[in-house]
Protein backbone atom coordinates (compact mmCIF):
# COMPACT_ATOMS: atom_id res chain seq x y z
CA UNK A 1 0.00 0.00 0.00
CA UNK A 2 2.49 2.14 1.22
CA UNK A 3 4.72 1.54 -1.91
CA UNK A 4 1.80 1.98 -4.42
CA UNK A 5 0.86 5.21 -2.64
CA UNK A 6 4.69 6.82 -2.93
CA UNK A 7 4.85 5.02 -6.93
CA UNK A 8 1.93 7.29 -7.69
CA UNK A 9 2.69 10.48 -6.02
CA UNK A 10 6.07 9.92 -8.00
CA UNK A 11 4.33 9.27 -11.34
CA UNK A 12 1.93 11.91 -11.01
CA UNK A 13 4.94 14.79 -10.10
CA UNK A 14 6.94 13.31 -13.56
CA UNK A 15 3.31 13.79 -15.44
CA UNK A 16 2.67 17.42 -13.67
CA UNK A 17 6.36 18.04 -14.82
CA UNK A 18 6.45 16.57 -18.55
CA UNK A 19 2.74 17.70 -18.98
CA UNK A 20 3.69 21.93 -17.92
CA UNK A 21 6.89 22.16 -19.20
CA UNK A 22 7.45 25.18 -17.21
CA UNK A 23 10.40 27.13 -18.56
CA UNK A 24 13.50 27.13 -16.53
CA UNK A 25 12.93 30.67 -13.97
CA UNK A 26 14.85 33.86 -15.72
CA UNK A 27 17.46 34.61 -14.07
CA UNK A 28 17.19 37.55 -11.91
CA UNK A 29 18.30 40.66 -13.40
CA UNK A 30 19.38 43.11 -11.07
CA UNK A 31 19.03 46.89 -12.59
CA UNK A 32 21.84 48.45 -11.25
CA UNK A 33 24.14 45.12 -11.77
CA UNK A 34 22.97 44.30 -15.44
CA UNK A 35 22.69 40.60 -16.86
CA UNK A 36 26.45 39.61 -15.12
CA UNK A 37 26.03 36.43 -12.78
CA UNK A 38 26.19 36.72 -9.59
CA UNK A 39 29.55 35.38 -9.21
CA UNK A 40 30.88 37.26 -11.87
CA UNK A 41 32.35 40.96 -11.45
CA UNK A 42 30.39 43.68 -13.20
CA UNK A 43 32.01 46.23 -14.98
CA UNK A 44 31.23 49.63 -13.10
CA UNK A 45 30.49 52.43 -15.45
CA UNK A 46 32.61 55.81 -15.40
CA UNK A 47 33.23 57.86 -12.81
CA UNK A 48 31.29 61.28 -14.54
CA UNK A 49 32.06 65.33 -13.08
CA UNK A 50 29.24 66.64 -11.13
CA UNK A 51 27.05 68.56 -12.55
CA UNK A 52 28.90 72.15 -12.92
CA UNK A 53 26.90 74.86 -14.54
CA UNK A 54 25.39 76.90 -12.01
CA UNK A 55 22.03 76.17 -13.49
CA UNK A 56 19.36 76.16 -10.55
CA UNK A 57 17.13 73.44 -11.36
CA UNK A 58 13.86 73.51 -10.14
CA UNK A 59 11.98 71.38 -7.47
CA UNK A 60 10.41 68.32 -8.53
CA UNK A 61 7.64 68.15 -5.49
CA UNK A 62 6.79 70.73 -2.76
CA UNK A 63 9.31 71.16 0.04
CA UNK A 64 12.00 69.06 -2.35
CA UNK A 65 15.42 70.64 -0.75
CA UNK A 66 16.98 72.15 -3.86
CA UNK A 67 19.39 69.93 -5.54
CA UNK A 68 23.25 71.62 -5.69
CA UNK A 69 24.17 72.78 -9.33
CA UNK A 70 27.98 73.17 -8.87
CA UNK A 71 30.36 70.52 -7.84
CA UNK A 72 31.37 70.33 -4.17
CA UNK A 73 34.35 67.38 -4.44
CA UNK A 74 36.48 68.11 -1.16
CA UNK A 75 33.58 70.61 0.73
CA UNK A 76 34.95 70.35 4.14
CA UNK A 77 32.13 70.11 6.53
CA UNK A 78 33.14 69.84 9.93
CA UNK A 79 32.69 71.36 13.42
CA UNK A 80 35.64 73.67 12.58
CA UNK A 81 34.46 74.70 9.18
CA UNK A 82 31.57 74.83 6.60
CA UNK A 83 32.29 74.86 2.71
CA UNK A 84 29.26 75.74 2.14
CA UNK A 85 28.32 78.37 4.44
CA UNK A 86 31.36 80.40 3.18
CA UNK A 87 29.30 81.15 0.36
CA UNK A 88 25.93 80.42 0.97
CA UNK A 89 25.40 82.14 4.88
CA UNK A 90 22.67 85.04 4.84
CA UNK A 91 25.62 86.99 5.56
CA UNK A 92 28.01 86.08 2.84
CA UNK A 93 25.47 86.14 -0.44
CA UNK A 94 25.89 89.51 -0.85
CA UNK A 95 29.32 89.27 -1.53
CA UNK A 96 29.35 85.56 -2.43
CA UNK A 97 26.23 86.22 -5.02
CA UNK A 98 24.82 82.75 -4.00
CA UNK A 99 21.51 81.62 -3.10
CA UNK A 100 21.12 82.50 0.63
CA UNK A 101 20.45 79.54 2.55
CA UNK A 102 16.52 79.45 3.57
CA UNK A 103 15.37 81.55 6.59
CA UNK A 104 13.86 78.23 8.02
CA UNK A 105 17.31 76.83 8.29
CA UNK A 106 18.07 79.63 10.82
CA UNK A 107 15.49 78.65 13.48
CA UNK A 108 16.02 75.89 15.89
CA UNK A 109 13.24 73.29 16.97
CA UNK A 110 11.51 75.37 19.85
CA UNK A 111 10.77 78.28 17.14
CA UNK A 112 13.56 80.45 18.69
CA UNK A 113 15.37 82.81 15.99
CA UNK A 114 19.40 82.14 15.87
CA UNK A 115 21.78 84.52 14.73
CA UNK A 116 23.57 81.75 12.84
CA UNK A 117 22.36 78.24 10.80
CA UNK A 118 21.00 75.72 13.27
CA UNK A 119 22.79 72.62 14.06
CA UNK A 120 19.83 70.84 12.75
CA UNK A 121 20.60 72.03 9.42
CA UNK A 122 24.14 72.31 9.34
CA UNK A 123 25.43 69.29 7.29
CA UNK A 124 23.97 70.96 4.23
CA UNK A 125 24.39 67.62 2.23
CA UNK A 126 22.20 65.27 4.12
CA UNK A 127 19.55 66.77 2.43
CA UNK A 128 21.11 69.07 -0.76
CA UNK A 129 23.08 67.34 -3.00
CA UNK A 130 24.96 67.48 -6.96
CA UNK A 131 24.02 65.66 -9.47
CA UNK A 132 25.70 63.58 -12.04
CA UNK A 133 25.23 63.51 -15.44
CA UNK A 134 24.16 59.80 -16.14
CA UNK A 135 20.75 58.15 -16.63
CA UNK A 136 18.74 56.77 -14.12
CA UNK A 137 19.63 53.08 -13.75
CA UNK A 138 15.81 51.91 -12.80
CA UNK A 139 12.84 53.28 -14.45
CA UNK A 140 10.61 56.27 -12.69
CA UNK A 141 7.33 57.05 -14.01
CA UNK A 142 7.30 60.10 -11.36
CA UNK A 143 6.50 63.46 -13.56
CA UNK A 144 6.94 65.82 -10.89
CA UNK A 145 5.22 69.36 -10.30
CA UNK A 146 6.92 70.65 -13.40
CA UNK A 147 5.54 68.34 -15.66
CA UNK A 148 1.92 68.89 -13.82
CA UNK A 149 -0.61 71.47 -15.07
CA UNK A 150 -0.06 74.92 -13.25
CA UNK A 151 -2.10 75.80 -10.82
CA UNK A 152 -3.60 78.94 -12.85
CA UNK A 153 -4.48 76.66 -16.42
CA UNK A 154 -6.80 74.08 -13.95
CA UNK A 155 -9.01 76.86 -12.92
CA UNK B 1 89.85 91.26 28.18
CA UNK B 2 87.57 90.47 24.98
CA UNK B 3 88.58 93.66 23.45
CA UNK B 4 92.17 93.17 23.75
CA UNK B 5 92.17 90.12 22.07
CA UNK B 6 89.32 91.20 19.27
CA UNK B 7 92.36 93.92 18.53
CA UNK B 8 95.17 90.72 17.89
CA UNK B 9 92.58 88.91 15.59
CA UNK B 10 91.92 92.08 13.97
CA UNK B 11 95.73 92.55 13.16
CA UNK B 12 96.06 89.16 11.93
CA UNK B 13 93.16 89.63 9.43
CA UNK B 14 94.91 92.97 8.72
CA UNK B 15 99.00 91.72 8.54
CA UNK B 16 99.60 90.40 4.85
CA UNK B 17 100.23 87.00 4.70
CA UNK B 18 103.43 85.44 5.12
CA UNK B 19 103.57 81.96 4.04
CA UNK B 20 100.82 81.49 1.30
CA UNK B 21 101.46 83.07 -2.23
CA UNK B 22 98.69 85.49 -3.50
CA UNK B 23 97.62 83.07 -6.27
CA UNK B 24 97.41 80.24 -3.59
CA UNK B 25 94.83 82.88 -1.76
CA UNK B 26 93.04 83.73 -4.69
CA UNK B 27 92.62 80.63 -6.58
CA UNK B 28 91.76 78.73 -2.96
CA UNK B 29 89.34 81.20 -2.25
CA UNK B 30 87.76 80.81 -5.18
CA UNK B 31 87.89 77.10 -5.23
CA UNK B 32 86.65 77.10 -1.42
CA UNK B 33 83.59 79.53 -2.88
CA UNK B 34 82.34 77.55 -5.07
CA UNK B 35 82.42 74.33 -2.72
CA UNK B 36 80.99 76.10 0.18
CA UNK B 37 78.20 77.91 -1.93
CA UNK B 38 76.91 74.48 -3.70
CA UNK B 39 77.37 72.25 -0.25
CA UNK B 40 74.90 75.58 1.37
CA UNK B 41 72.55 75.63 -2.00
CA UNK B 42 72.56 71.87 -1.67
CA UNK B 43 71.45 71.87 2.01
CA UNK B 44 68.98 74.63 2.06
CA UNK B 45 67.81 72.50 -1.15
CA UNK B 46 67.43 69.31 0.87
CA UNK B 47 65.68 71.62 3.59
CA UNK B 48 63.04 71.86 0.57
CA UNK B 49 62.16 68.15 -0.18
CA UNK B 50 58.60 66.74 1.23
CA UNK B 51 60.90 64.20 2.77
CA UNK B 52 62.06 66.60 5.02
CA UNK B 53 59.15 68.22 5.65
CA UNK B 54 57.45 65.03 6.60
CA UNK B 55 60.24 63.86 8.39
CA UNK B 56 58.33 65.47 11.79
CA UNK B 57 55.47 63.53 12.96
CA UNK B 58 54.05 67.20 13.27
CA UNK B 59 53.85 67.21 9.60
CA UNK B 60 53.34 63.76 8.82
CA UNK B 61 50.51 63.47 10.85
CA UNK B 62 48.77 66.37 10.73
CA UNK B 63 49.01 68.74 7.56
CA UNK B 64 50.71 66.02 5.34
CA UNK B 65 48.06 63.99 5.85
CA UNK B 66 45.45 66.62 4.99
CA UNK B 67 46.98 67.82 1.65
CA UNK B 68 46.94 63.92 0.46
CA UNK B 69 43.18 63.65 0.53
CA UNK B 70 43.16 67.12 -1.70
CA UNK B 71 43.55 67.97 -5.71
CA UNK B 72 47.17 69.53 -5.26
CA UNK B 73 48.01 65.60 -4.11
CA UNK B 74 46.63 63.47 -6.28
CA UNK B 75 44.44 64.93 -9.37
CA UNK B 76 43.85 63.20 -12.96
CA UNK B 77 47.37 64.75 -14.78
CA UNK B 78 49.25 63.72 -12.12
CA UNK B 79 50.90 67.22 -11.55
CA UNK B 80 51.44 67.83 -7.32
CA UNK B 81 52.07 70.40 -5.61
CA UNK B 82 54.73 69.26 -2.00
CA UNK B 83 55.30 71.40 1.02
CA UNK B 84 57.61 73.72 0.02
CA UNK B 85 56.25 74.79 -3.88
CA UNK B 86 53.48 76.57 -1.72
CA UNK B 87 55.08 77.26 1.81
CA UNK B 88 58.79 78.40 0.50
CA UNK B 89 58.88 81.52 -1.63
CA UNK B 90 61.20 80.44 -4.53
CA UNK B 91 62.85 83.71 -5.25
CA UNK B 92 66.52 83.52 -3.45
CA UNK B 93 66.72 86.31 -0.96
CA UNK B 94 62.39 85.63 -0.17
CA UNK B 95 63.97 82.07 0.47
CA UNK B 96 66.40 82.84 2.88
CA UNK B 97 64.16 85.35 4.80
CA UNK B 98 61.66 82.16 4.75
CA UNK B 99 64.41 79.96 5.83
CA UNK B 100 65.14 82.15 8.81
CA UNK B 101 61.79 82.55 9.87
CA UNK B 102 61.67 79.06 9.95
CA UNK B 103 64.08 78.89 13.28
CA UNK B 104 61.20 79.30 15.21
CA UNK B 105 59.72 76.03 13.51
CA UNK B 106 63.04 74.62 14.99
CA UNK B 107 62.24 76.12 18.48
CA UNK B 108 58.78 74.57 18.17
CA UNK B 109 60.11 71.26 17.24
CA UNK B 110 62.61 70.99 19.74
CA UNK B 111 60.12 72.30 22.73
CA UNK B 112 57.12 69.63 21.47
CA UNK B 113 54.69 73.31 21.22
CA UNK B 114 52.14 71.20 18.55
CA UNK B 115 53.75 67.91 19.43
CA UNK B 116 50.09 66.45 20.12
CA UNK B 117 47.16 66.57 17.64
CA UNK B 118 45.32 68.53 20.86
CA UNK B 119 48.34 71.09 20.61
CA UNK B 120 47.88 71.75 17.39
CA UNK B 121 44.67 72.25 16.66
CA UNK B 122 44.82 74.82 19.48
CA UNK B 123 47.13 76.50 17.91
CA UNK B 124 46.13 75.78 14.38
CA UNK B 125 44.11 79.35 13.80
CA UNK B 126 47.35 81.01 14.35
CA UNK B 127 49.48 79.14 12.47
CA UNK B 128 47.20 79.46 9.39
CA UNK B 129 47.03 83.21 10.14
CA UNK B 130 50.43 83.59 9.46
CA UNK B 131 50.58 81.95 6.27
CA UNK B 132 47.37 83.27 4.99
CA UNK B 133 49.15 87.34 5.92
CA UNK B 134 52.16 85.89 4.66
CA UNK B 135 50.00 84.58 1.00
CA UNK B 136 48.23 88.22 1.13
CA UNK B 137 51.31 90.13 1.06
CA UNK B 138 53.14 89.20 -1.57
CA UNK B 139 49.83 88.54 -4.12
CA UNK B 140 49.62 84.89 -3.56
CA UNK B 141 53.10 84.87 -5.50
CA UNK B 142 53.32 81.14 -4.57
CA UNK B 143 50.09 80.14 -5.91
CA UNK B 144 50.62 81.94 -8.81
CA UNK B 145 54.10 80.30 -9.49
CA UNK B 146 51.82 77.66 -11.38
CA UNK B 147 48.49 79.07 -11.82
CA UNK B 148 48.62 82.04 -13.78
CA UNK B 149 46.45 85.07 -14.30
CA UNK B 150 47.72 85.62 -17.79
CA UNK B 151 46.91 82.11 -19.02
CA UNK B 152 43.35 81.22 -17.38
CA UNK B 153 41.13 80.38 -19.91
CA UNK B 154 37.90 81.40 -18.81
CA UNK B 155 35.75 79.89 -20.85
CA UNK B 156 36.93 76.63 -19.54
CA UNK B 157 35.78 77.77 -15.93
CA UNK B 158 32.34 77.47 -14.53
CA UNK B 159 30.14 80.58 -14.50
CA UNK B 160 31.41 81.04 -10.72
CA UNK B 161 34.52 81.30 -11.64
CA UNK B 162 34.49 83.34 -14.38
CA UNK B 163 32.79 86.23 -12.29
CA UNK B 164 34.70 85.89 -9.79
CA UNK B 165 38.24 85.84 -11.56
CA UNK B 166 37.00 88.45 -14.09
CA UNK B 167 35.87 90.88 -11.15
CA UNK B 168 38.12 90.87 -8.09
CA UNK B 169 40.99 89.15 -9.33
CA UNK B 170 41.42 91.43 -12.63
CA UNK B 171 40.97 94.11 -10.60
CA UNK B 172 43.86 93.12 -7.53
CA UNK B 173 40.91 93.55 -5.14
CA UNK B 174 41.45 90.38 -3.79
CA UNK B 175 44.67 87.62 -3.86
CA UNK B 176 44.02 84.26 -4.64
CA UNK B 177 44.06 83.07 -0.89
CA UNK B 178 41.10 85.45 -0.03
CA UNK B 179 38.54 83.04 -1.64
CA UNK B 180 41.00 79.94 -1.87
CA UNK B 181 42.00 79.21 1.95
CA UNK B 182 41.64 76.14 3.06
CA UNK B 183 42.25 73.98 0.11
CA UNK B 184 45.65 72.20 0.85
CA UNK B 185 44.79 71.69 4.12
CA UNK B 186 41.34 71.72 6.58
CA UNK B 187 40.42 74.87 7.59
CA UNK B 188 40.38 75.70 11.69
CA UNK B 189 37.15 76.89 13.11
CA UNK B 190 37.25 80.67 12.23
CA UNK B 191 35.83 83.25 14.95
CA UNK B 192 33.14 85.67 13.01
CA UNK B 193 34.48 88.25 11.75
CA UNK B 194 37.77 86.81 10.52
CA UNK B 195 36.34 84.04 8.24
CA UNK B 196 38.00 83.85 4.86
CA UNK B 197 35.80 86.56 3.06
CA UNK B 198 35.18 88.58 5.68
CA UNK B 199 39.02 89.76 6.70
CA UNK B 200 39.42 92.98 6.67
CA UNK B 201 42.00 95.02 4.37
CA UNK B 202 41.20 92.65 1.07
CA UNK B 203 43.20 95.41 -1.15
CA UNK B 204 46.35 93.88 -2.03
CA UNK B 205 49.27 96.51 -1.30
CA UNK B 206 50.27 97.73 -4.55
CA UNK B 207 54.38 97.74 -3.11
CA UNK B 208 54.27 93.96 -2.26
CA UNK B 209 52.06 92.95 -5.52
CA UNK B 210 54.63 95.00 -8.10
CA UNK B 211 57.85 93.31 -5.87
CA UNK B 212 56.13 89.68 -6.38
CA UNK B 213 55.40 89.67 -10.08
Amino acid sequence: MKIRCLVLIALGLLAASAGAQPPPAPAHVDAARGPVPIPETTRPPLLRNAVNDDQRLKRNYDMQPPVIPHRVDGYQIDKNFNKCLDCHARAKTEFSGAVPVSATHYIDRSGKVLPQISTRRYFCMQCHVAQEPVQPLVGNSFRGIAAAPAPAAKK
Amino acid sequence: MIVERLKRYWRIIRRPSLHFSLGFLTLGGFIGGIIFWGAFNTAMELTNTEAFCTGCHEMRDNVFAELKTTIHYTNRSGVRAMCSNCHVPHNWTDKMARKMQASKEVWGKIFGTIDTQEKFQAMRLELAQHEWSRMKANDSLECRNCHQYESMDFTRQSVRAQNMHTTYLASKEKTCIDCHKGIAHQLPHIPPGSGPSDTPGQIVPKSASAAGS
